[in-house]
């Protein structure tokens, strides 16, 4: 049962061009996410994700450009339709929310101002629908005496409540695609299950599909459905969530499982995937991973090929943990 | 705001005392007014009697207790010249140095903001550089140098604009101002242009500098996701930002364009304080000069005000701090 996807990613590539060479950051990524479905997004500080994220919307700056691969929306390829297609898709049928609260609301303008303009860029409706809908919007993601809080302006939120402004701003027009980058991580517990209850019931009901980048791969065991886990540019292992926590085949993902506390036992050392992530300008020559990986052997010295493994999994390594070779084969394509 | 504004005016109370007391002192050290007005064959007894006329055989701690108590009632002195009020000498020129000033920062602001922005935004094109390198030459370029220039090019080679004066006045408001007739608006062009070249270099250079800034903000990233039109996002994301440093940098040296006045009317005989300013100095009229002083001191503690409450609308952020005070 394949429903059609919202997002087909394939072989994207986004490098930056700068000064000290060619950074790339996302280099060569394919995944894709079906309506009403949630992918988690995880991964290092520096790998990739909110440059796969801006890579999506178009919003990738100078330095940086999408040099290839394709970015299919329904079947659109986002990398070929014009600036005015792509900002008419923009917060209506792909919103993003983004990393730093602190820095996504304009100093200078109230927060009602900044939703309303979000609906009527879109859609003309009087100022009065606009804004009961930002309140509606408000109320949604917990935000009391909406009112009020309109008429704010955002250096009188804490971060927590301008990030949960930004989540209502992304979810204002009730868009197909959201691409979260790290929205939670500024909240409170509590407000984070809300949050996520929230954004759950909006895809499940509406068919959103979800895009959520995060580092705590508790929230994404809990949320999504599928994951990929980035590793300097490159999704080094995919598949449905549950198989790849339960059961790491990439020695990265492996050491990312293990060093999250609660998979251990009570008292024991939390183990550390040794190293530093490697800097995107002089990555090693074959698996960007081998540096730190307990597994490498000499095959390692040559670029893995992508595999693919039962249950959808696709990895990116030559010595896959509990590797067995009726399941896994070379891809052909 | 209203403990702000009266905390703002206790200040700027203290601050026009001491400027008092400095700009008495300093035109005190400056020359000898009788030398100039006292005719070469006077004796000395006439020269004694004009001393004792104009107060000046007092010590000067007395001669600035006359001026302070006389300055409370509103009296700066007379002039030695005209034999009237300095206050309202300059009272009755400042008018024409007001609109001189107004003028030029209009030109500045209307020409400076598009151009900036323009710049920030497009900073490689060969349009920006121009506008940049123009606003070096601006920078650089004396200003009444500029001014004989324009003269010689405008009034004397081609011969479109009247070169001196302020044409035809209408009164307005009870003040008379030139830039509502033709004839009047073509006086004042070429002065108004010439005194804003300065400012119109700094207003693009400060739009430029605040939108190449603003333009790598997340926010503006953030209303590109929301898909908003580039305009609106230039026009309002980005204008209300850089507004401020340039309401506030304008705002501040409006006062520096009242001052800087003085080379530009002086170039073009532009019937302003400037010009009174330079002609009675030459004559070592001191009351007016005092009074000329002490009237650009209120009106810079007075710009600043306003500047301070402009600014509180314009960044929301400075509001919430006077609150909390
Ligand atoms: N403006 C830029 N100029 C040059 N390189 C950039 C730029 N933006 C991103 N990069 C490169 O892209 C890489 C990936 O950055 P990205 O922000 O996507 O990481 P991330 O996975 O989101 O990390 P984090 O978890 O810290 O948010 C960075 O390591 C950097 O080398
Ligand atoms: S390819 Fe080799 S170095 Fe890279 S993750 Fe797999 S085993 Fe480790
Ligand atoms: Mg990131």
């Amino acid at each position: 049962m394949t429903q059609k996807p919202t997002l087909d990613v394939r072989d994207l590539r986004t490098y930056f061009f700068t000064k000290g060479g060619v950074a790339k950051a996302v280099d060569g990524i394919t995944f894709s996410i079906a309506p009403g479905k949630v992918l988690g997004l995880v991964g290092e500080s520096g790998s990739g994700k909110t440059v796969t994220g801006f890579s999506i919307l178009g919003l990738v700056d100078q330095p940086g450009r999408v040099v290839g691969g394709e970015i299919l929306y329904r079947g659109e390829d986002l990398n070929k339709v014009s600036a005015e297609r792509m900002r008419e898709l923009r917060g209506v049928n792909i919103s993003m929310i983004f990393q730093d609260p602190m820095m996504t609301l304009n100093p200078v303008l109230r927060i009602d101002t900044q939703m309303i303009e979000a609906i009527r860029a879109h859609e003309k409706v009087s100022k009065e629908i606009a804004r009961q809908r930002a309140r509606d919007a408000l109320g949604q993601v917990g935000i009391a005496s909406p009112d009020e809080r309109l008429r704010a302006y955002p250096h009188q939120f804490s971060g927590g409540m301008r990030q949960r402004v930004a989540i209502a701003i992304a979810l204002l027009n009730k868009p197909d695609l959201i691409v979260a980058d790290e929205p939670t991580t500024a909240l409170d517990v509590t407000i984070q299950g809300q949050i996520l209850y929230e954004v759950q019931k909006l895809c499940s009901q509406t068919g959103t599909a979800l895009i959520w980048i995060t580092h705590d791969l508790s929230v994404v065991a809990g949320l999504a459905d599928q994951i990929c886990v980035m590793y300097a540019g490159k999704i080094v292992e995919s598949g449905e969530v549950n198989a790849v926590l339960d059961n790491p085949m990439h020695p990265y993902t492996h050491g990312l499982i293990t060093s999250v506390p609660s998979k251990n036992k009570r008292g024991a050392p939390l183990s550390q995937i040794p190293g530093m992530a490697p800097s995107l300008l002089s990555l090693p020559k074959g698996c960007a991973f081998a540096p730190r990986c307990k597994w490498s052997n000499s095959n390692c010295q040559e670029q893995p090929d992508i595999r693919l493994a039962p249950q959808n999994r696709r990895l990116l390594c030559h010595n896959p943990i509990e590797y067995n070779n009726d399941n896994i084969r070379q891809e052909t394509s | 705001m209203s403990v702000f504004i009266i905390r703002r005016l206790l200040q700027s109370g203290v601050v026009v005392i001491i400027m008092s007391f400095i700009v008495f002192s300093g035109v005190f050290l400056i020359g000898d007014p009788v030398e100039i007005l006292v005719s070469d064959d006077a004796d000395q007894e006439e020269r004694e009697e004009m001393i004792k006329s104009m107060g000046l055989d007092k010590p000067f701690l007395v001669q600035y207790g006359i001026f302070v108590s006389k300055a409370l009632k509103g009296n700066l002195g007379e002039s030695f010249v005209f034999n009237e009020p300095a206050l309202l000498l300059i009272l009755d020129r400042m008018p024409a140095t007001m609109e001189l000033a107004v003028v030029s920062l209009m030109i500045a602001i209307i020409f400076g903001i598009p151009l900036g922005v323009w710049a920030g935004l497009k900073p490689d094109s060969w349009a920006s550089k121009s506008i940049m390198t123009g606003s070096i030459l601006g920078f650089s370029l004396p200003t009444f140098w500029v001014g004989i220039m324009m003269i010689l090019l405008f009034a004397v080679m081609l011969g479109w604009l009247p070169s001196t004066g302020r044409g035809d006045v209408q009164v307005i408001l009870g003040m008379p101002l030139s830039i509502f007739s033709w004839d009047g608006f073509s006086h004042v062009l070429m002065p108004a242009v010439n005194l804003a070249l300065f400012k119109l270099s700094m207003v693009i250079r400060l739009a430029r500098a605040g939108t190449r800034e603003v333009l790598h903000q997340d926010y503006i990233k953030f209303a590109k996701a929301k898909g908003l039109q580039e305009s609106r996002i230039i026009l309002v994301h980005v204008m209300k930002n850089i507004l401020i440093p340039v309401v506030t940098v304008l705002g501040l040296e409006f006062g520096g364009l009242v001052a800087f006045s003085v080379v530009t009317e002086t170039v073009f005989a532009w019937p302003g304080m400037g010009k009174l300013l330079i002609d009675s100095i030459g004559l070592l009229d001191r009351p007016i000069i005092v009074a000329y002083l002490m009237i650009i001191v209120f009106l810079f503690v007075f710009i600043n005000l306003v500047v301070d409450i402009l600014y509180s609308i314009l960044d929301p952020r400075v509001r919430l701090q006077d609150v909390k005070s």
